[in-house]
């Protein structure tokens, strides 16, 4: 007989055999050298955790109790497998390019990435696979028993204890596995390869027994035949409506164990191996159970008739001393146990810990400053920890379930768990109508539906249930019958569970969903799910890694420009030493082309822009606030640039403008110069040619030189008043003139001025009309100045008004604070065009014949009445030419004081104006 | 050989001294003052010699000399123009507009009577 302590040597052995090989895989991998590792056999293998110490081991028990109906356990996956191009290639497809982490991350992923729903999931996960882990617990526990029960101590070692040391013992292994390193994309080779040593194990060893029963201890198949025929089993009947639950119960918790889920989508190196799956893996399951029912048989017949058969594997090698076989059945169906806890622990733990744990962990304060190694060392420990609660839970369902049940049975309670996630699945999968809030509705429908119905009741009466309330319903009520709900009564508890549970399920989520909006995330996932391959008909996955380089650098090339987005390119792919533009996209080298975009695009608009090519097409809320964001910053920008143009625009026409004035002023430069020489050089050609003429002094009469020295005089004159009136004007324009303001009458100041034109009241050629009352006012000015306008307006008059009876009339007018002085003779009046024209320098109107002035009079009479405060303007409308000089009155007092001159106590003291 | 000239200036002194200095010279000297009909006293009077202003009230002496020179009659006519306005600019202009001589003011009288003389074709200081 073989001992306790070999058996758990050869268990230490294998365990440390298969550590070796994954330690192997694993450095083989992080050097990239994949080769087989990512070959479809490896990925078909790894699949086998299907077939779990349930299968080792039930299997056979199931076809001892239940006949044939086993094989509904192996119809679902086949059946799946087959028709892999409806659901898994979807499924696989979407779970890569949105690299997605587990189940729990696939249903809040799709939701909306509502965590709500990822903690749900994760939640029925762990309570739905705790089952099977005590499944796996009881397995093995009672495989050692097997070997011990004839211990030489006699007494059977302690059940608990061999299955508190099996569980310490798988979590030890599954955290040495499984958690040595944080991958990424939660890929774990090594633990991949070991699953699939194991999965040939297994099946070598369950197909060792069996060739050994039907041609060892059998005469070969005839004789195995005619022994099934007199068995039990040969009495097993079809039922149907247990059959069609079965299939499609394991074929759901073959699309939704997290383990399964697993292997089969993170796992996944190349979507192309589910070619191969599709029909190798319905082989290895055929293999797996075609010695089930002779082993079956076998074991009835010849072992007693208290023998578990769940353990025929083990107990018929045994009974027949065939230890060496027995031990090869034993490590094949701990292999079944170890690989399953393993990856169960695996896919839960990163449950756990990315749903639970984290979310926790980060809203919890004072995580400010992690760093990214703080965040490591803490999911590390998170999923060990996860791990052992895992396992930890297994053992107390194994002991509150009081172990004794069938395998089988407890395996149907887990799948039917689990199967609950599938409604939320598929429909997540096919129908975009599909809303957080129905599958959140679906979930905990079903899922309670199922704690309900199957998963409390399997504790037995008075565990977690009462027994009043298993017999009788709560409170009472018959039809909430925990195993007869709404009093259906007399079918299986199982069909019963998947039933009412399934069917709550499906009604709520599909009710809820169309009840319900989807938000715009929702939407959105919700697309990119059911038209995966609309959005990437290439389809990106099945074709080699380089497609993915090549889309980046299109992309790059189109932001960055060809040239710049080329050297980048080849840049990295030289330093990853590859030839040519097309880099692998590590994590480093999509990091370093992110930043280079985001120079150019913002770096939210980079991310979402590479995360969509490399297919981690999540795009975020915040990611999407942050585009937006970015877009209203370069909004911003932009309507900045355009204000800051048409300032520009705004700018270049005042330039304009002052470049137009400049230009006029040049030209209005040239034409006073022009006029100033023509001024001058008139009155010298007479000056010179007549003082020539007397020089020459032969026969001039005496009259004659009398007359040309006249006009010599008074040419002379006429320059001496033309530079007058010129410093004049630059003195008055310059504001470098000196005003004495006094208070002055103005009727003395009109008489002045009447007396130096020589144009007096009443006389021959020009009549002055006058108003001596009204010119009894008293301004306060520079009498001087103001007799100057006023001078120069008379003899205006005088040279231009040539009607026949000339007549200026002088009217004053006091007007809120002002006095007017009109000067407005008979005469032709102004052309309406000469009116804009005439206070400038030199405008003198119509012809060109002097008039005695040099067309300067008007504009100094402009700069003085400015100078007093005052103005002059042209009073159009008066029959002929018409002035109006303004001035400010002094105040009321000025008119009291009319008469009297020069008050000096009003007497201001000169002073220097100096205005511009 | 003719002796007959027309001075078109709006100056009153000008017009006195060079009709002065001009027929102490024996010419037949012609005035005319206003600018807008110095191309009809022309015609009428068809002088041997022009004497043209360029600042004269209702045309300038330049458009004078075009109209002058776009005409058959006048198109040879020996023209003096006078400016006030010194600038090359103008000289420049007068000679494109085709006057024959250019005399800025103010001139020596003997300057002014040389240059007709010689626009007249006649020797220099010749008594008349």
């Amino acid at each position: 007989m073989v001992s306790f302590d070999l058996l758990i040597a050869v268990c230490l052995a294998y365990v440390a055999f298969l550590f070796l090989i994954a330690f192997v895989a694993d450095s083989r991998a992080r050097q990239g050298r994949f080769g087989w590792l990512r070959s479809p056999l490896i990925y078909t293998l790894s699949l086998s955790i299907y077939c779990t110490a349930w299968t080792f081991y039930g299997a056979v028990g199931y076809a001892a109790r239940s006949g044939l109906e086993f094989i509904t356990i192996y119809l679902g996956p086949t059946l799946v497998m087959a028709g892999w191009w409806v659901v898994l290639r979807k499924l696989v497809h979407i779970g890569r390019s949105q690299r997605i982490t587990s189940i729990a991350d696939l249903i809040s992923s799709r939701y909306g990435k509502s965590n709500l729903l990822g903690v749900i999931v994760t939640l029925m996960a762990v309570i739905g696979t705790t089952p099977y882990i005590a499944l796996q617990l009881q397995s093995v526990t009672l495989s050692f028993a097997v070997f011990s029960e004839p211990a030489p101590a006699g007494a059977p070692p302690d059940i608990n204890a061999t299955a508190i040391w099996v569980a310490a013992g798988l979590a030890l292994f599954t955290i040495l596995f499984g958690t040595r390193n944080l991958d990424a994309n939660e890929r774990h080779h090594g633990v991949v390869i070991a699953i699939a040593v194991e999965a040939v194990v297994k099946l070598v060893a369950l197909v060792a027994v069996g060739v050994f029963v039907i041609w060892g201890l059998g005469g070969g198949a005839g004789d195995i035949l005619a022994r099934i025929d007199a068995s039990p089993i040969s009495a097993w009947e079809l039922q149907p409506g247990r059959w069609f639950s079965l299939i499609f119960l394991s074929a759901a918790a073959f699309l939704t164990l997290p383990r399964m889920f697993q292997v089969m989508v993170v796992e996944n190196g190349d979507e192309r191996h589910l070619i191969t799956a599709s029909w190798a893996f319905p082989l290895y399951l055929l293999l797996m159970s075609l010695f089930v029912v002779p082993i079956a048989a076998m074991g009835l017949t010849l072992l007693p008739a208290e023998s578990n058969p769940d353990l025929f594997v083990l107990t018929l090698p045994l009974s027949q001393g065939r230890e060496g076989l027995a031990m090869f059945a034993f490590l094949g169906g701990f292999s079944s146990a170890t690989s399953m806890v393993i990856v169960a622990a695996i896919a839960l733990s990163t449950m756990v810990s990315n749903h639970v744990v984290m979310p926790i962990w980060l809203a919890t304060a004072g995580h400010g400053a992690t760093k990214s190694g703080d965040v490591r060392k803490m999911v590390l420990r998170a999923r060990r920890l996860s791990i052992a609660a895992i396992l930890g839970l297994g053992y107390a369902y194994f002991r509150f379930s009081g172990g004794g049940a069938a395998l089988a049975a407890i395996g149907l309670i887990s799948f039917a768990g689990v199967a609950q996630v599938l409604p939320a699945m598929l429909g997540g999968l096919f129908w975009r109508g599909a809303t957080r809030r129905g599958a959140l509705a679906g979930l905990i429908a079903g899922f309670a539906v199922w704690a309900y119905t199957l998963f409390l009741p399997s504790f037995g009466g008075g565990v977690i249930l009462p027994q009043g309330v298993l017999d009788n319903g709560p409170w009472g009520i018959g039809w909430l019958r925990p195993q007869a709900l709404f009093g259906i009564e007399g079918i299986d508890p199982v069909i019963h569970a998947v039933l009412w549970s399934m069917l709550l399920n499906v009604v709520s989520f599909c009710l809820v969903s169309l009840l319900s909006f989807p938000g715009p995330l929702e939407r959105l996932q919700g697309a990119q799910f059911v038209n995966v391959f609309e959005h990437s008909p290439q389809a990106r996955g099945w074709q080699a890694g380089g497609s993915e380089a090549e889309d980046l650098l299109v992309m790059a090339q189109r932001i960055m420009g060809p040239e710049q987005a080329q050297a980048l390119f080849r840049a990295e792919a030289s330093a990853q030493g590859k030839a040519g533009y097309l880099p692998d996209p590590s994590p480093e080298f999509l990091q370093c082309l992110e930043r280079e975009l985001a120079g150019s695009v913002g770096s939210a608009t980079a991310h979402a822009m590479v995360g969509q090519i490399v297919g981690g097409a999540s795009v975020s809320v915040p990611d999407l606030m942050a585009v937006a964001n970015e877009t209203a910053q370069m909004m911003e920008y932009s309507s900045q640039l355009e204000a800051r143009s048409r300032q520009l625009a705004r700018t270049a026409r005042q330039l304009r403008e002052a470049n137009r004035k400049l230009t006029e002023l040049s030209i209005q430069k040239d034409a006073f110069l022009s006029q100033i020489s023509h001024e001058l050089r008139t009155p010298m050609t007479s000056i010179r040619a007549f003082s020539e003429i007397l020089r020459e002094g032969r026969e001039l009469a005496p009259e004659t030189r009398e007359r040309y020295c006249a006009i010599i005089h008074d040419e002379t004159l006429r320059l001496t008043r033309l530079l007058d009136d010129l410093l004049d004007l630059g003195v008055l324009q310059n504001g470098q003139v000196e005003l004495s303001l006094e208070p002055v009458e103005l009727a003395a100041v009109l008489d002045r001025a009447l007396a130096a034109t020589g144009v007096q009241q009443g006389g021959e050629h020009l009549r002055i009309v006058r108003d001596p009352a009204a010119e009894r006012v008293i301004v306060e000015t520079d009498g001087d100045r103001l007799a100057q306008v006023f001078i120069n307006l008379i003899s205006n008059a005088a040279k231009y008004c040539d009607s026949t009876a000339p007549e200026l009339r002088i009217k004053v007018q006091r007007r809120a604070g002002e006095v007017e002085i009109d000067f407005i003779d008979n005469g032709p009046g102004i052309s309406e065009r000469d009116q804009a024209v005439i206070f400038e320098k030199f405008a003198r109107l119509g012809d060109y014949r002097s008039a005695g002035g040099a067309g300067l009079g008007l504009a100094i009479c402009r700069e003085i009445m400015a100078r007093l405060g005052g103005s002059i303007v042209y009073l159009p409308g008066q029959g002929g030419a018409a002035f109006r000089v303004s001035l400010t009155l002094p105040g009321e007092r000025g008119e009291k004081r009319s008469g009297q001159k020069a008050v000096s106590s009003r007497r201001r003291p000169r002073r220097k104006q100096a205005a511009g | 050989m003719g002796r007959r000239v027309l001075l078109i200036e709006d100056e009153p002194n000008i017009i006195e001294a060079i009709s002065f200095v001009l027929g102490r010279d024996g010419w037949d000297v012609h005035t005319h003052a206003n600018g807008a009909t110095a191309t009809e006293a022309v015609l009428r009077v068809m002088p041997d010699v022009l004497v043209l202003d360029v600042m004269l009230p209702g045309k300038s002496g330049y458009d004078i000399l075009r109209e002058l020179r776009a005409a058959p009659r006048t198109r040879d006519l020996p023209i003096l123009l006078l400016t006030a306005r010194g600038q090359s600019r103008d000289r420049d202009l007068a000679e494109e507009l085709g006057a024959s001589r250019f005399m800025a003011k103010p001139f020596s009288n003997a300057e002014v009577l040389e240059s007709i003389r010689e626009l007249a074709g006649l020797p220099p200081g010749e008594a008349p």
